[in-house]
């Protein structure tokens, strides 16, 4: 039933118009949200156990023909991505009935985060260009509103640059779709890969894919272009700050992977070297600012951008394995973030701020909380047996099978630089004793939760952290999954013929 | 504000307008026009009203909140998608129907109707949630 296709895009709509319809009452919005995140989730797993094996389903809406009409296309690497914004997606769902506060509830949180999510699932199934466009503005759109509600000063100041940035990068991705449509006369992803198979004109094809390189490296939050992101990430609320890293960046990032595999692929003797000096620089510049930071969510927001280097040094590598790695690394640290940003969003709650300095002695109040970050923490930096391990294992593999020695002596690098700044967290929020002193903010009304609301704090952590331990301890499968994902992205043609219906 | 000219005018210009903006609804399917445009001159008919007799009056007469106004469009575009599964077409397929009418004969109705109805209440919704909204806000701080 192809039905299955358009349904992860379908029932976070329906979640967003029943949380807008039903918005008078805060319990009933709750109870919305979480069935539909939960229907979300299980039509990801229904396309996911249907594309197991490496099947492409295509949909033609409203039965236009492939090229001219608004075309879905789910393949495995797809699928993955849909089911991690299903995973996210219900996770902070749940964070969010307690975490989230009333007044923002009240302006519309719910319909906003299920819109989102109707447009990160959207970007990942579209099998056009232009389409993708419409879904980076309805997902941006979305977390335009995200960022600022609550209406704190510091969100305005973030929420400036993020839409500036992120303004600019819309506009670049027109005009590089612009020229790309001049050129050949299409923008379906298939269409193009067969155009440009058959007629590869250099100088055009060249200028749009180094305007699509800038606006979803922008989006992605590449070196250079990443300075946005932690001025930003650090304002909202921690299940927006989650939801956020989790699933925007992690969309510049497919767009990356989808395009650069499939339809610019004509000069991998440029390409493939841009992406691993941009890859080495983002992760490098990324962790020292992180280590620079004395804010957890600061601190936190400079690693997504340092992590993001590691799914690009994937694409830079350009092997079976690496794009394998790569799509996996990208599925486990959009989790574990989530889970680190969930425990920043409970220290906060519990302390009214996150100032590493002022923190301590949360080991000895929350012992629980204390040791899912801690799980998560390593799992980030890629310690055995976690899912950050076999992602960071996969793509050094990669890399020196390759021989491109450089960006895997960076990688390693760069990953005991995390380990460092996730032990600067443990020790100054979790192990030392809280300071003598213990203030607080005023804008929080009450450190204390109330047990059951404890519980909606720690139940999506436990969550996400059991994801990534069940992801390192199965980690054979999932590679297999994710190297036949890899195998998909190497060899376009079945994804041509499907859409298509004829083989170039 | 209290300007007669532009009360009066208003009283009769919104329906004309509200009236051009359903023929532009109807018309949109093979001519240019369209749920999108239709919505936005009728939205346009209310922000009138609002600017010539104060947002809460434009408020009373438009019954609804126009944010119920965009989930309600919304569904109705939504479910404009499913007639054709049960035709065993793509989701969003266009489907069609010719029912004879006394008088006027067959008028073809179908789903892109359905859907373009959707949009043109949900542009409306949207369009009036924001200029109530910014209206509401200037007359507060006019008072």
């Amino acid at each position: 039933m192809n039905l299955l296709i358009v349904l992860p895009v379908l029932l976070p709509l329906l979640t967003g118009v029943g949380t807008l319809l039903l918005r008078s009452s805060t319990r009933i919005q709750h109870v919305v949200s979480i069935t539909g995140s939960a229907g979300f989730l299980a039509s990801a797993i229904l396309l996911l156990v249907r594309l197991r094996d490496g099947g492409i389903l295509a949909v033609q809406l409203g039965n236009w023909p492939a090229p001219f009409g608004i075309t879905f296309v789910a393949d495995l690497f797809s699928a993955l991505m849909v089911l991690l914004t299903a995973v996210i997606g219900f996770t902070v769902a749940l964070y969010s009935i307690a975490a989230i506060d009333l007044p923002r509830i009240r302006y519309g949180y719910h319909p906003l985060l299920h819109f989102l999510l109707m447009g990160v699932s959207g970007a990942f199934l579209t099998g056009d260009m232009f389409n993708l466009y419409v879904w980076f503005e309805v997902m941006l759109i979305a977390s335009f509103v995200l960022l600022v509600l609550g209406g704190e000063k510091a969100q305005f100041a973030g929420a400036v640059k993020y839409v500036t940035v992120n303004l600019l990068a819309s506009m670049l991705f027109l005009i590089g779709a612009g020229v790309l449509y001049g050129k050949t006369g299409t923008l379906n992803f298939a269409d193009l890969a067969f155009k440009l198979a058959q007629n590869p004109e250099p100088a055009l094809v060249n200028t749009s894919a180094i305007l699509f390189l800038v606006a979803f490296g922008i989006k992605a939050a590449v070196f250079p272009f990443f300075f946005w992101l932690p001025d930003s990430y650090h304002v909202p609320p921690a299940a927006v700050t989650a939801l956020f890293s989790g699933l925007l960046t992690k969309v510049g990032v497919y767009a990356l992977m989808r395009t650069f595999s499939m339809i610019f692929i004509h000069d991998m003797d440029f390409t493939g070297p841009l992406f691993l000096v941009l890859a080495g620089l983002t992760m490098v510049i990324g962790v020292f600012g992180a280590v620079a930071q004395g804010e957890m969510k600061r601190l936190l927001s400079f690693h997504i951008v340092s992590q993001i280097g590691y799914a690009l040094m994937g694409l830079g590598i350009f092997t079976q394995l690496a794009l394998s790695g790569a799509i996996y690394f990208t599925l486990h640290v959009a989790i574990a973030k989530a889970a680190l940003f969930f425990v920043v969003g409970y220290v906060a709650r519990r302390r009214g701020h996150t100032n590493l300095a002022r923190l301590g002695g949360l080991l000895r109040e929350s012992p629980l909380v204390a040791v899912l970050f801690l799980l998560a923490a390593l799992s980030l930096a890629g310690l055995p047996p976690f899912s950050g391990f076999f992602a960071k294992f996969t793509l050094i593999k990669a890399g020196l099978e390759a021989s491109q020695y450089a960006i895997v002596a960076v990688a390693l690098l760069v990953s005991m630089m995390t380990l460092f700044s996730m032990t600067k967290i443990w020790n100054e929020a979790f192990w030392k004793d809280a300071p003598e002193r213990m203030d607080t903010d005023a804008r929080v009304p009450a450190p204390y939760l109330q047990a059951g609301d404890k519980w909606l704090y720690i139940l999506p952590i436990i969550l996400l952290v059991g994801i990534t331990i069940v992801m390192g301890l199965a980690a054979e499968p999932i590679l297999q999954m994710t190297g036949r994902a890899a195998e998909q992205l190497l060899d376009p043609a079945p994804y041509i013929r499907q859409v298509l219906g004829r083989m170039p | 504000m209290n300007a007669l000219i532009l009360r009066i005018s208003a009283r009769y210009l919104s329906p004309i307008l509200i009236g051009v903006s359903v023929l532009l609804l109807l018309r949109g399917h093979n001519d240019p026009g369209g749920g999108f445009i239709g919505g936005l001159l009728a939205a346009s008919a209310m922000s009138l009203l609002a600017l010539a007799h104060g947002t809460a009056s434009a408020r009373r007469s438009l019954r609804v909140d126009p944010r119920t106004l965009i989930a309600v469009g919304l569904l109705l575009a939504l479910t404009s998608g499913f007639p054709a599964l049960f035709g065993g077409r793509e989701w969003l397929t266009g489907m069609w129907t010719l029912p004879e009418l006394p008088l006027i004969g067959a008028i073809p109705l179908g789903t892109p109707l359905w859907f373009d109805v959707g949009i043109y209440i949900s542009v409306v919704g949207f369009t009036l949630t924001i200029v109530f909204a910014l209206s509401e806000n200037d007359e507060e701080e006019a008072v």
